[in-house]
């Protein structure tokens, strides 16, 4: 393998309200069984990428248990496997990343310590499935000296929180911008980036000793002119986590057979940390249609249209509807849970209702809320 | 090596020949149990549960999906750099060698890795059984009566001890006499082929008996020569579930237990977790035509049809239509749209075609082996793919790619068989 991998998984999103509280947005649960991270961690090992570098600042507790035990990824080596990297303290430095350029510029170590040609860069809360060999193809095939990934908007999407990018006929990269106001293309940058080695560790040190931190803004928009960047036309499956709405509707995604299949039944496959929970036991009350289960569930209830996580607990004569139910949550006999989202490990006492007043705006039940 | 007090000796190289053809292609530990699990998980769970991080596993009869399956030992956390799971095959010492000929003799021809950790005790376990046991309490219990031989003994009701070794006790569970299949027994312990050694008893004891027997067996030769020797020997009472799988209806009524809501065996405790080899653990799918009750459904299963009552292994499929009643399919089956089972089991990795009905007619044992089926349960042996539109009876074994000639006016009526040995082909 030619790059070596870095996942930008630090941020948080204020648009993930309570979600994100008490974890990172890349620690966020997908799919009855995933946490965002996994996918970009379970690409680069697909990849045949040996050495990743998982950034981390906020809330930072929940991504460091999860990914900590590398093996899952195959990146338990000796030779390269997977790095890390929280903000400490030194003689020189008592700051904590003060953006995404800067996080990296405090890990120069681990881009000088390496020796393959490229770098691919991932933010840690897409959900998509990514050969990046793809991508450090069409790189070299361009000459250029940075490759984005992009993706078309979907019909509707509002492109005011998205990176979005604007590229001349050949794919060149004209303008980048985070979070436009008034967006001049439907292009989404998908936060996926390849580079040079070398010239990354040049141009951070550079617009570092200009005082500047971001990786968007500091060195791809304001190098764009000097450097050949060109963008990459992904067209698999993909969102990002960056809103309840992208939440609720990245789950939901799941219930549909082809985006299953993508993720779950064709090789290679999206990796997780096992949590050796039993079979899912569907009781003789149970009726559950259209729904996507965890392993260690107990299901006494009626469920339908929902996303149900590892080791949830239905009671009898109990209603899910449209939600989304995260891990270790105990709902109750009689209870009645609609257009919402539990949070791990909430415990609704028999006979209460849950509503929320739609798929755009459900009802969010916070980590561990006893009702 | 640093010194280990106890390390376990885990015997999983039987063939467990009346369980059929679901041991054509693996032996007895490495059948499926419960959906997700294999029987091996159980001791080895066990094992590591009990704070035991050294496990020699010795295989013998079809070991390659039993190797696979615990490779270097990550899914119980017994891949270590002191001690760790270890598989023992027998192998040849100079230019002799021979098979393990007995439980006893497979212990006897790997004590230089016994050897090697230089423990205080030994723990011997059987790779067939079902059941949770913490070993650490044996061992405070074989060390509190300063015993030489431990023995785990299930209290059992008085009128089915016969069927077993019978353990008969003094008031301070010291053993005085054992009792192989008593017609009258005299105690309702039954020896369950669980016991703590101490290593140089269990050393002398092993050299001394293989010069008189060549299948040196525990339960017939060591244990009756050390009592006779008059060795300090303890019954360890045990009363918890503990099943022997070892019958196709004992194998199907263990795992229709774990079905009911409250099954005597608890699979959802988290503090004696059973670990397995899942590393790809995808969620499970119930579509909106589908209708599942009273059953247990492990990772990655689609469900579109209808379960009741059954237990279906890893990333197995149910197609619409689809009835599938008082069965077991173990991992990656496909059962077909409109397709019909009741009461059977389906080994790992088959298909079973559109509108195929399995366990229709009569209840006439198998003709083969009637010894074997005969309990109205059907089996599909690994790998086997059932073609569209056929109707198969009770009791019949498939097994293989089977096609239309097997079938006489598309039916296997009751008692048949079909069966075509893959031979190294990649079926599926």
């Amino acid at each position: 393998m030619k790059a070596i991998g870095v996942i930008l998984a630090g941020g948080n999103n204020e648009r993930l309200d309570k979600l994100t509280e008490k974890r990172a947005s890349s620690a966020m649960p997908v799919g009855s069984c995933y946490r965002a991270l996994d996918f970009p961690l379970s690409n680069m090992s697909n990849s045949g990428v040996g050495k990743v570098a998982v950034i981390t600042q906020y809330n930072s507790r929940s991504l460091h248990d999860h990914a900590s035990s590398s093996k899952w990824w195959d990146l338990g080596r000796k030779q390269g496997g997977l790095f890390i990297f929280s903000p400490y303290l030194s003689s020189h430095n008592n700051l904590w990343f003060r953006g995404t350029a800067d996080s990296l510029y405090q890990n120069l170590t681990y881009l000088e310590r390496s020796k393959e040609p490229y770098v691919i860069i991932a933010s840690g809360n897409g959900v998509y499935k990514f050969d990046y060999n793809d991508l450090i193809a069409y790189h070299e095939r361009k000459d250029a000296e940075v490759t984005i990934a992009y993706k078309l908007a979907r019909e509707g999407e509002d492109l005011r929180h998205y990176g979005v990018l604007e590229v001349d006929g050949d794919d060149r990269v004209q303008n980048f911008e985070e979070k436009p106001l008034e967006p001049t293309s439907n292009l989404i940058s998908m936060g996926v980036y390849v580079i040079s080695r070398l010239q990354l560790i040049k141009l951070l040190r550079a617009v570092n000793a200009e005082g500047r931190y971001d990786l968007v803004e500091d060195v791809f928009m304001r190098y764009r002119k000097r450097i050949r960047i060109f963008g990459y036309k992904f067209n698999g499956y993909w969102r990002t986590l960056n809103s309840v709405k992208s939440y609720f509707e990245c789950n939901m995604d799941f219930l549909n057979r082809d985006v299953r299949a993508l993720f779950t039944k064709q090789f290679p496959f999206i990796e997780t940390k096992p949590k050796d929970e039993p079979p899912a036991k569907y009781n003789l009350g149970a009726v559950v249609s259209d729904c996507l289960v965890g392993s260690g569930a107990i299901l006494n209830g009626t469920a339908n249209h929902s996303i149900m996580f590892r080791k949830v607990y239905t009671g009898e004569n109990s209603y899910v509807n449209n939600s989304i139910i995260m891990e270790g949550c105990y709902i109750g006999n009689n209870c009645v849970v609609e257009n919402a989202i539990l949070d791990k490990e909430v415990v609704l006492s028999d006979g209460k209702q849950i509503r929320g007043a739609s798929s755009e705006e459900p009802y969010i039940v916070s980590k561990g809320t006893v009702v | 090596m640093r010194k280990k007090e106890m390390i376990a000796m885990l015997l999983a190289g039987g063939q467990g020949s009346r369980l059929g053809v679901l041991t054509a292609t693996k032996a007895k530990p490495a059948i499926s149990f419960g959906g997700k699990y294999r029987i091996i998980d159980f001791p080895m769970s066990n094992c590591i549960n009990s704070g035991v991080d050294t496990v020699g596993v010795m295989t013998q009869y079809q070991p390659l999906q039993l190797n696979q399956h615990i490779g270097i030992g990550i899914p119980w956390d017994l891949d270590r750099r002191n001690g760790g799971v270890t598989i023992l095959a027998p192998h040849l010492r100079g230019d002799e060698g021979e098979w393990y000929t007995g439980t006893a003799n497979a212990i006897y021809q790997n004590m230089d890795y016994i050897a090697k950790y230089n423990p205080d005790y030994v723990l011997i376990l059987g790779g067939d059984h079902i059941y949770k046991m913490d070993y650490s309490l044996m061992l405070d219990f074989h060390k509190k009566n300063n015993c030489h031989v431990t023995i785990a003994a299930l209290e059992v009701p008085i009128e089915e001890a016969g069927r077993f070794g019978v353990i008969n006790t003094r008031d301070d569970s010291s053993i005085y006499e054992f009792e192989e299949k008593p017609p009258n027994p005299k105690s309702n312990l039954i020896n369950m082929g669980i016991y703590i050694f101490d290593w140089g008893i269990l050393r002398e004891a092993l050299i001394k008996d293989n010069k008189v027997h060549h299948d040196s067996d525990f339960g017939k030769h060591v244990l009756p020569m050390l009592l006779n020797e008059g060795k300090r020997m303890f019954a360890y009472p045990y009363s918890d579930y503990w099943m022997d799988v070892g019958t196709i209806e004992s194998y199907w009524n263990c795992n229709m237990d774990l079905v009911k809501t409250l099954p005597d065996f608890n699979l959802y405790d988290d503090f004696w977790r059973i670990y397995t080899d899942d590393d790809h653990q995808p969620p499970i799918y119930t579509s909106s035509a589908a209708d599942v009750r009273t059953s247990l459904l492990s990772e990655g299963c689609e469900v579109f049809g209808n379960v009741y009552n059954s237990v279906l292994g890893p990333e197995v499929v149910v197609e619409e239509g689809a009835v599938v009643r008082d069965s077991i399919i173990m991992e990656r089956t496909t059962v077909g749209r409109n397709a019909r089972l009741e009461r059977c089991i389906v080994d790992n990795s088959c298909i079973i075609g559109e509108n195929v009905v399995i366990g229709d007619g009569e209840n006439i044992p198998n003709r083969e082996k009637p010894k074997i089926y005969n309990t109205g349960i059907t089996v599909l042996g690994e790998h086997t793919l059932i073609p569209d539109n056929v109707c198969i009876g009770k009791n019949c074994v498939l097994y293989g790619r089977t096609v239309y000639d097997d079938y006489k006016d598309s039916r296997l009526e009751s008692g048949e068989s079909a069966v075509h040995e893959p031979e190294g082909e990649v079926l599926f």
